[in-house]
């Protein structure tokens, strides 16, 4: 019976997704532009769910505190409170309001995730674009120092570095950046790599077009697909890593409300039946499987692989 | 065929430079912590004299260079140092726990890998099926779940209340086979659910990214049944990515325990590193780093050197 | 519904095919009709996009993903192949119908050694055993007059020329002795001289065994040799359909004749170049490497001013090497190259704006020589802004002038991106983009070679009509002899890395040759049927280049 529950209501979710995504799909189509409209038309519908998630939490996000029904770190009830009409989602393990922390959460994690992808991102691929076009001695020198570091898996290194540095956000946000850059970097400079042996990067070259021009013109344009969606897969890799280093503690530091750490200090409950600390668990699939749902409409459209 | 093996001799030599270079970063790692080493284990009471006393037992007060060939001379001898939390020896703290990391390790990998080439060649066979999307969808939401979400999933419904399963892995004495495998059971689940998914993923990408090749429409032409293009034509083409999926997710699975042995209480190499960052007991870290980055780059080092000779083009040459 | 005739083999009545194109379908097989009969040879030609290709593949009840076959009846030796389910479709495939791809290299399987993709189809479709088609390839082998054919077969695919795979690939489709064999182009992609032995291997086992074939190509010439009936393909729908020989001498239709007249540019002889004129380019004694292995050894001849040089050879020639050391991309071990005299800074990094800006270039892919992100007005805006420093209102004339001078309409074309050309124009955009820089002096690298018959022919006299109006100096690199007949004023012969031959263009094809060049003019196919004949016969009696190594081996 349990057994037949659950595949019940897998399949609602899943239906229930599909419509979301066609209802926002279908009110996209109608908003936007004819030519942007034609876009959206091929999109699939796990794509538009993805979407739809992305939009509502960036809302919730910027919005937080005037959604949030309490204070993000304020004692407000008994510790562990069930579920009822003033802690809809009950309390947590010092008795702050579960729900409100969630929506915190959603602008500390997501934020903190945002800026280290973005800033990893910056860093990998103008090294990785440099290497590309200037070849040489360069390229052989950043290629060798990014294989090492790629030598050494990633979550391990990262928590050696933060071993040395010390656990904090601001040193979380480099060490993880400075990784993850390695792997920006290997890709921006495999895509480079297939654009400079274009005729049309040699002819610009033979015209005596400067570094700047070329890569801002010739080569970064049509770079920028793949780029876009390494992008997507990058943030989901960091916001895992980050939630991951916080489930261990060694991430984003209390009292600030954060996903991992809120599946951490609630985590007993699990044992009792009580799914509340699987919320904040959930909220970080939900958002990944999001993404990811974007990115390979993305790759798939990229690629020219229809169907 | 000696080429062959001067290419597998190359890659040999760069993965011992890749070993050496690591562990000069994780030697210089050291040296950049903030403080003085022989204070921080001492802690802030200690008087200067005593703090003298350890820098010389700990020969730190020797150019950078000596210590680190004496501690990579050490690491040879099999001496990882001592740790500052309890003063065991890191070797054997290390010893101890790598048998249960690998133990784990394998346990899910011989689950995750036959079931994730087989999938991912159905997925291919039967592209864009109802199968195919179904499988490719599950794959990508389990890609995108964070393992102690898919590790919390499990012991909410394999364990706990009325639950089948134990939730805590930690046992203390050696268990007999039959309990090992019951009791490392949802570590062990939670893990394959997270590899296979990309394993398959990237079985059938491999495949299909050669469906559009001559040789395949070739081999549709001179009459073969699906089944055989697949296995007899694609598949032989799609080895050497297959082999590089399989080894990145093997090393994964040996160093991307660590946060399942945390939930499950695993007595893990994991979980020894996470309690050692935590107190910052550097010599435990370092020790930990190093065979986790080793056993990284052995297995990179295989997949590349079955990948060459998985390559006719490479093993025989005009 | 039977046919009446026992001897048709496969027909095909009003069949219709669609094709996928961003999500919607369109009709690319419009209607063909077709007849053949055992042991015929029916020639499909047309240039891209006529759907021959399709049409080959529907003979075997086969459509390409993203193709579907929407009507019309196909049947092969009294089986209907729409009707057939796909398993009885397959027990024909390789047994009954075999297929000859266009691209051996690609088309064999590099995983496997020739001798197990050559007993896969006998093996699976149990027609002999594995020992039995072990020693029946040999044999087939020997027919196709390959190289150590007891051994050949236990190579693998990279091990062999292209030439030679292209035969053992013939030598798979004999394998069970088909009745029909569809060949899809299966000497475009070599060289001049092995495809005369490709083509004189084919059309021997063809007779050999008395198998029906569909040869398709876009190459009249070759047709004319192979094929006993030639159909005429236009965007999917026939255009004619004769014996060989009559529609050789009277094609009826224009669009036939006007693939028959393709041939006829020819630009007038121009006047020797006098005496102690100094050339816009000279290459002086260049020896050029990769690496450490020599691609060009002691290079010399000259470019004069309203005069087109073609270098000609075969793959691996050096003919594009030659153009990379003109244009400083790769600096020469030995030896100069002189601009008006004057000699150029080997690397283009140390070569003056103007410097640069009097040498350009136009490439064989037009499709990867325009950025595909830019449009058409920044494209050939870009030169005309940098070295002549052109700006608002002048520069937008300029564009709107260069692209008068290439035929293109300017308001409907400024604006759009290269994907919105076909390859005739984008080519043209190409041209456009190296006058923009007034140059004196343009390399053509095989600019034609990647288009249809009537377009290269319209970028060649457009090429020619600037070269007049702008007293340009052309260096044109090209594999097809027919190009160098119809546009050049000199000749460099060129074979692995050197020059064998070089002069006024009458002075080289006249004899006597260099016999590396005879080889070369004499494996030219040409519109008679009767061409190949006559050439084996010659070379047989030790003529025609016979004693030369042909390129590549």
């Amino acid at each position: 019976m349990g057994f037949l529950t659950g595949l019940f209501w897998l399949a609602a979710v899943i239906v229930g997704a599909m419509a979301a995504g066609w209802v926002f799909r279908t009110a996209v189509i109608a908003v936007s532009p004819h030519g942007v409209a034609r876009e959206f038309r091929t999109m699939p519908l796990t794509a538009g769910f993805g979407l739809l998630m992305i939009v509502i939490y960036v809302l919730v996000a910027v919005f937080a505190p005037a959604i949030a029904p309490f204070s993000e770190t304020a004692i407000v009830g008994r510790e562990y409170q069930a579920w009822d009409n003033v802690h809809l989602l009950g309390t947590d393990n010092l008795g702050r309001d579960m729900l409100s922390r969630l929506i915190y959460g959603a602008r500390n994690t997501v934020g903190i995730a945002f800026a280290t992808t973005a800033l990893a991102f910056i860093l990998g691929s103008v090294l990785g674009l440099l290497a590309a076009v200037v070849g040489g001695w360069l390229d052989q020198l950043l290629s060798r120092m990014v294989d090492v570091l790629m030598a050494i898996p990633a979550l391990i290194f990262a928590l050696l570095l933060l071993t040395i540095v010390g656990t904090s956000v601001i040193n979380m946000i480099l060490v993880i950046a400075v990784i993850d850059a390695t792997r920006v970097y290997r890709l921006a400079r495999a895509v480079a790599m297939n654009i400079v042996v274009m005729d049309y990067v040699e002819a610009a070259k033979l015209r005596g077009e400067g570094l700047w021009r070329l890569i801002t013109r010739e080569i970064l344009p049509n770079a920028l697909a793949p780029l876009v969606a390494e992008f997507g897969l990058r943030f989901c890799f960091v916001f895992l890593t980050i939630s991951a280093l916080s489930f261990l503690g060694l991430g984003i530091q209390p009292p600030t409300a954060d996903w991992g750490s809120m599946v951490r200090d609630n985590a007993t409950l699990i044992s009792f039946g009580d799914i509340t600390p699987l919320l904040p668990a959930g909220a970080i699939a939900l958002l990944t499987v999001s993404v990811n749902f974007v990115v390979d409409w993305q790759l798939h459209r990229a690629s020219g692989l229809r169907e | 065929m000696s080429h062959i093996w001067i290419m597998i001799a190359k890659r040999l030599g760069l993965g011992v430079v890749t070993l050496f270079v690591v562990s000069l970063i994780i030697f210089l790692g050291t040296e950049l912590l903030p403080g003085d080493f022989a204070q921080e284990i001492l802690g802030q009471a200690a008087t200067p004299e005593t703090v003298a006393a350890l820098r010389e037992r700990l020969g730190l007060n020797d150019p950078m260079h000596i210590r680190y060939i004496n501690w990579l001379t050490d690491i040879a001898r099999g001496e990882l140092g001592v740790s500052l939390a309890n003063g065991q020896s890191v070797s054997d703290l290390i010893g101890r726990r790598l048998g249960n990391t690998l133990l784990l390790a394998l346990y899910a990998a011989a689950i995750a890998v036959p079931l994730s080439l087989m999938l991912g060649i159905l997925a291919a066979l039967f592209r864009n099926s109802f199968f195919d999307r179904f499988a490719n969808a599950s794959a990508l939401t389990s890609i995108s779940f964070p393992e102690f979400f898919v590790a919390y999933i499990l012991i909410f419904f394999l364990a706990g209340a009325g639950g089948v399963f134990p939730s805590i892995s930690n046992f203390r004495t050696d268990p007999s086979f039959d309990e090992f495998l019951y009791r490392a059971f949802l570590p062990a689940l939670t893990l394959t659910l997270v590899v296979t998914a990309h394993m398959m993923r990237m079985t059938r990408a491999a495949i299909i990214n050669l469906l559009a090749s001559p040789y395949i429409e070739m081999a549709r032409l001179k009459g073969m049944s699906p089944m055989r293009i697949i296995v007899k034509h694609a598949l032989p083409n799609a080895l050497a990515p297959i082999i590089n999926v399989i080894a990145l997710n093997l090393a994964y699975l040996i160093t991307g325990v660590v946060v399942v042995e945390v939930v499950f209480v695993y007595p893990g190499l994991g979980q020894l590193m996470v309690d050692s960052v935590a107190a910052r007991d550097m010599p435990v870290v370092q020790g930990v780093a190093l065979v986790f980055a080793a056993a990284y780059v052995l297995l990179n080092l295989t997949a590349d050197v079955l990948a060459t000779l998985s390559n006719p083009r490479l093993v025989h040459r005009r | 519904m039977t046919e009446t005739n026992k001897d048709v083999l496969l027909s095909m009545k009003g069949l219709r095919i669609e094709g996928r194109a961003d999500e919607e379908w369109t009709e690319i097989v419009k209607g063909i009709d077709l007849t053949l009969h055992k042991g015929e040879v029916l020639g499909l030609i047309g240039e891209s996009g006529a759907g021959k290709s399709t049409i080959g593949l529907a003979a075997m009840g086969f459509a390409r993903d993203g193709c579907r076959i929407t009507g019309g009846e196909i049947t092969f030796d009294g089986i209907d192949l729409r009707a057939a389910s796909e398993r009885e479709r397959r027990g024909l495939r390789g047994k009954r119908i075999a297929y000859v791809a266009q691209s051996a290299a690609a088309s064999f399987n590099p995983a496997h050694k020739l001798i197990d993709q050559y007993a896969e189809a006998p093996v699976r479709h149990h027609v002999m055993s594995r020992s039995e088609a072990e020693h029946d390839a040999v044999d087939l082998y020997r027919r196709m007059q390959l190289p150590n054919p007891e051994e050949i077969g236990f190579r693998y695919p990279h091990q062999v020329s292209g030439g030679q795979l292209q035969r053992a690939m013939t030598a798979m489709a004999m394998s069970c002795r088909p009745d029909l064999i569809i060949f899809d182009e299966p000497t475009t992609a070599l060289d001049v001289t092995t495809q005369i032995e490709v083509l004189a291997a084919i059309r021997d086992i063809v007779e050999q065994f008395d198998t029906a074939a569909i040869y398709i190509t876009h190459d009249l010439a070759v047709v004319a040799q192979m094929a006993d009936r030639i159909k005429v393909l236009l965007r999917g729908e026939e255009v004619e359909e004769a014996d060989t020989r009559i529609m050789l001498d009277a094609p009826t239709q224009d669009y036939t004749k006007s693939l028959w007249a393709v041939r006829s540019f020819t630009r007038p002889t121009q006047p020797p170049v006098e005496k102690g004129v100094t050339p816009v380019v000279s290459v002086r004694n260049v020896t050029a490497a990769y690496g450490v292995i020599d691609v060009l050894t002691n290079i010399s001849f000259d470019i004069h001013a309203r005069r087109t040089v073609a270098v000609v050879g075969e793959s691996g020639s050096g003919k594009s090497t030659t153009a990379r050391v003109i244009t400083g991309l790769l600096p020469p071990r030995r030896g100069e190259i002189l601009f008006n005299g004057e000699a150029l800074p080997p690397d283009y990094r140390r070569r003056t704006r103007e410097q640069l800006r009097q040498a350009q270039m136009i490439y064989q892919m037009a499709d990867t020589a325009l950025n595909p992100k830019l449009r058409i007005r920044d494209l050939i805006g870009r030169p005309a802004q940098m070295y002549l420093g052109l700006q608002g209102k002048a520069l937008e004339d300029r564009i709107k002038d260069l692209l008068s001078l290439i035929e293109l309409e300017p308001g409907e074309y400024i604006d759009r991106v290269p994907s919105e050309l076909s390859g005739g124009q984008k080519q043209r955009i190409g041209i456009a983009r190296a006058l923009a820089a007034e140059p004196q002096f343009i390399i053509c690298d095989e600019v034609t070679s990647a288009l249809d018959q009537l377009v290269a022919e319209g970028i060649l006299k457009l090429l020619d009509r600037l070269q007049g109006e702008f007293d340009l100096a052309y260096m044109f690199i090209t594999h097809d002899l027919a190009t160098v007949r119809a546009i050049a004023d000199e000749v460099v012969v060129m074979k692995e890395g050197l020059v064998i031959e070089a002069g006024p263009k009458l002075e080289v094809f006249q004899p006597p040759h260099d016999p590396y060049t005879e080889l070369l003019l004499s494996s030219v196919p040409e519109m008679d049927p009767d061409w190949l004949t006559h050439l084996l016969e010659e070379r047989d009696a030790g003529r025609a280049g016979a004693d030369v190594e042909p390129a590549g081996h």
